[in-house]
């Protein structure tokens, strides 16, 4: 049976197939779905990791333990979990483990464009790239079969246009992986120096053994038509190539790590002019021209974005696809993203805003208050970063700055990696103060419990992480919790937390707009003989409140009828109807 | 049979996504091969989003170029603008004729362009549907339902029996909200 479904799906039904009993992951744009659809299945034992770092562990555990296990992550969830991967590399698996990393070239949903490939090499394990769904799910069965075999994690290296792209996939069984036999063994799994260095031995002989594995696998596909053009590519790129250029003869790697020098020799003189199309880095170029075999690449493809048949086209054949010829009269404003009508975190950048502060950013909804009118970020760069970039300030530019300096982290971001800054700020003396924006959710990856919401992946209840008492516990003697659509309350709040010179942290409480739980009823309306035209309803940013004419006007197609405008607005001049 | 190209594009939580996967599983019915490509994230935080959807005896690529698409079914106006070229010559963009201003209008620094329709309508390399379905979508019971009207429209112009869309809806929306879909569907398809 054929059934249509994500890449991200295709990967879970694979791991759900290769009869898998331990799946954790954090969730990531564009790997998320990957993990909830496997907590759709009952036979596997799947949970959302307080991060990559933790999911890695988790999986590596549970493959010594005799599983098949399995996690996901986003391109830069690899660099948290980087550390496990690297020496699991050494120790090898019991039970097969399988690694699926989501690239995101373009940067859809992402705050760089690096190429997950460099870690297969540097970590020194094989990596497979699917180029649509039902690769997908038979390159992760595949992986397993392979982890096995070599006795190390696989890679599977997706990216948003196969994770995000749905394409039909043929539907099997779930073969059932009984539990290896688990047996105490110091020199494979304890990697203290001397048993490392016996274990790196292994691990260069397993090296050679995958070489010769991908010289011969089914996964290089040798695909020989006009031999004019000859094209080496992988994932995705495959598709869009074999697109361009139907007639040309292909060598698609469907394992790029480690790559067959003899197959690419052997390819290459079998065809007249040699292109290598892929995203991101020039990693099989790279290879290639170490092979001393001459090949076009980066000299005609970017480096940047993604790519597309299109682009491929005009790169190597100078067409240029004709278009509807469509003039417009004006430049065409853009659509950035914006915080949904309701946002709690509207009420909270509103105040940042208000009061000129200094904000060292994370990642999450939130760092959406960075584009205007909230305008309110100064450094966003990765999970977790905003607490320990504060400190940095402050020890650079002294106290006084830390008066007017604040961290913003969301409620998940902080138990990802924030906790561990918040303890340096402690430990070592800082005075910042520190917003947690708690919204009850993993919001930006669509809604997924955390620590700190008290459910499991499969909703079931749970243990809720105690914030107030968390921060408590680690020695921060001042922490409040405010509600950000109180304004008032919250202005207050950091013009005294800001004010004391130890660390504060705020808890700013309220939850995401979109759940289910959250019911704001009736619609907001403008009395247009009391509304001066000030405008200052519209510095919270919300989608829904626009102008014209000189007069404000509500979009009730979006206003849910939240309320946050009411409280900016000095003249009454909004009401709430319906409710 | 050759590919066919078809975009949807539209405002974060505008419901594209739903359109889209009525489209795809429809296309499924058929027979044919399915791609579809779709972003999530932080783009559909109302911001501009656009999904691909191609169906053929073979299809390669999930994404879509300037000059290959149908049909381009734009939720919103500005959208409509922004995507129109992607049409092939001779291809089809249906318009939703509601206008959503991006924060860059909300804020003052840019204006939405005026005469949206008129501008595109002047274009002779595409045919151009206008369609208000946030009225019609109003009439069905409900202003979220403005996807499923334009999923109407679109079945109108698909050359694909009418039954197999009203099934592929009935198959993709929430039992209770049935009927009022079915309705916001035909409102769409003889609009």
């Amino acid at each position: 049976m054929k059934e249509i479904m994500l890449g991200n799906e295709g990967v879970a039904r694979g791991v759900y197939e290769a009869g898998v009993r331990v799946a954790s992951a954090y969730p990531g744009t564009p790997s998320t779905e990957i993990t909830e659809t496997i907590a759709k299945y009952d036979e596997i034992y799947s949970e959302w990791a307080p991060n990559e770092k933790v999911a890695m562990e988790v999986a590596i555990g549970a493959a010594i333990a005799g599983a098949r296990s399995f996690t996901a992550m986003k391109h830069v969830g690899l660099n948290v979990s980087a550390d496990p991967l690297f020496t699991a590399s050494y120790t090898g698996i019991n039970g097969g483990m399988v690694v699926a990393v989501a690239d995101d070239p373009g940067m859809h949903s992402s705050q760089n464009e690096q190429d997950s490939r460099h870690y297969a090499r540097a970590a020194k394990v094989p990596m497979l790239e699917p180029s649509d769904s039902q690769e997908a799910k038979d390159f992760t069965v595949l992986a397993y079969e392979l982890s096995e075999k070599f006795d190390v994690p696989v890679m599977i290296r997706l990216h948003t246009r196969v994770s995000h792209s749905r394409s039909l996939v043929e539907i099997c069984d779930r073969k059932e992986a009984p539990l290896k036999e688990y047996t105490k063994d110091c020199g494979k799994y304890v990697m203290m120096p001397g048993m490392a260095r016996m274990r790196h031995v292994v691990v260069e002989e397993r090296q050679k053994a995958l070489q010769e594995y991908a010289e011969s696998s089914e996964l290089n596909v040798v695909e020989m038509n006009d031999t004019k053009i000859g094209i080496i590519c992988s994932g995705i790129c495959y598709q869009y190539a074999k697109e361009a250029l139907p007639n040309a003869s292909f060598l698609k790697l469907g394992m790029i790590y480690p790559l067959p020098p003899k197959k690419i020799a052997e390819f290459a003189k079998s065809v007249n002019e040699l292109y290598i199309i892929e995203e991101l880095d020039p990693f099989i170029e790279t290879f290639v021209q170490s092979l001393g075999i001459k090949a076009i690449g980066k000299e005609r493809f970017s480096v940047l974005g993604e790519y597309s048949a299109e682009k491929i086209a005009e790169a190597i054949l100078g067409k240029k696809t004709e278009t509807a010829d469509i003039s417009l009269k004006e430049e065409l404003p853009g659509r950035p993203p914006v915080m949904c009508p309701g946002c709690p975190h509207r009420g909270l950048f509103y105040v940042l805003k208000k009061l000129r502060l200094t904000v060292s950013g994370d990642i999450g909804c939130y760092t959406l208050g960075a584009l205007p009118p909230l305008d309110s970020m100064d450094a966003c760069v990765c999970m977790g970063a905003s607490i320990g970039m504060a400190l940095g300030m402050e020890k650079a530019r002294g106290k006084d700055f830390a008066r007017k300096l604040v961290a913003v982290i969301g409620d998940s971001t902080f138990i990802h990696s924030g906790i561990t800054g918040l303890i340096d700020v402690v430990y070592n003396k800082g005075t910042s103060t520190v917003i947690i924006l708690d919204n009850s959710i993993t919001g930006m990856t669509g809604h997924q419990h955390n620590p700190s919401t008290g459910f499991t992946i499969k909703n079931e209840p749970t243990k809720q992480v105690d914030l107030v008492q968390l921060c408590k516990a680690i020695g921060v003697d001042r922490v409040k919790v405010v509600d950000p659509f109180d304004i008032a309350e919250m202005e207050k709040t950091i013009k005294e937390e800001l004010a004391a010179e130890e660390p504060s942290v705020i808890i700013s409480q309220r939850p995401c707009a979109l759940l289910k739980s959250v019911r704001y009823t009736g619609k907001v309306v403008v009395d247009q003989d009391v509304c001066t035209g000030c405008k200052m309803c519209m510095r919270i940013g919300c989608p829904a409140i626009g102008c014209k004419d000189g007069k404000i006007t509500i979009d009730h197609t979006q206003c849910n009828g939240c309320g946050l405008c009411l409280k900016v607005c000095k003249f009454n001049a909004m009401k709430k109807v319906g409710e | 049979m050759a590919v066919t190209s078809i975009m949807i594009v539209g405002v974060g939580g505008q419901g594209t996504l739903l359109a889209s996967k009525i489209l795809g599983s429809v296309a499924v019915t058929q027979g044919y091969d399915v791609k579809m490509s779709e972003v999530h994230g932080m783009a559909q935080r109302g911001g501009s989003v656009v999904t691909y959807v191609r169906y053929g005896d073979k299809v390669h690529s999930p994404i879509i170029s300037p000059g290959e698409a149908d049909i381009v079914l734009a939720f919103e106006e500005l959208e409509a603008m922004r995507w129109a070229s992607f049409c092939k010559k001779g291809g089809t963009l249906i318009v939703n004729t509601q206008r959503i201003d991006p924060m860059p209008v909300v804020t003052g620094a840019k204006k939405y362009p005026s005469e949206t329709v008129e501008q595109l309508s002047k274009s002779e390399d595409i045919r151009l549907i206008p369609v208000d379905a946030l009225s019609l979508a109003k009439e069905a019971g409900t202003v979220k339902a403005v996807n499923v009207v334009l999923i109407g429209v679109l079945a109108k112009s698909s050359g694909i029996d009418k039954d197999v869309w009203i099934q592929a809806v009935k198959d993709n929306v929430p039992e209770r909200f049935r009927d009022m879909n079915i309705k916001a569907f035909e409102l769409g398809y003889n609009a």
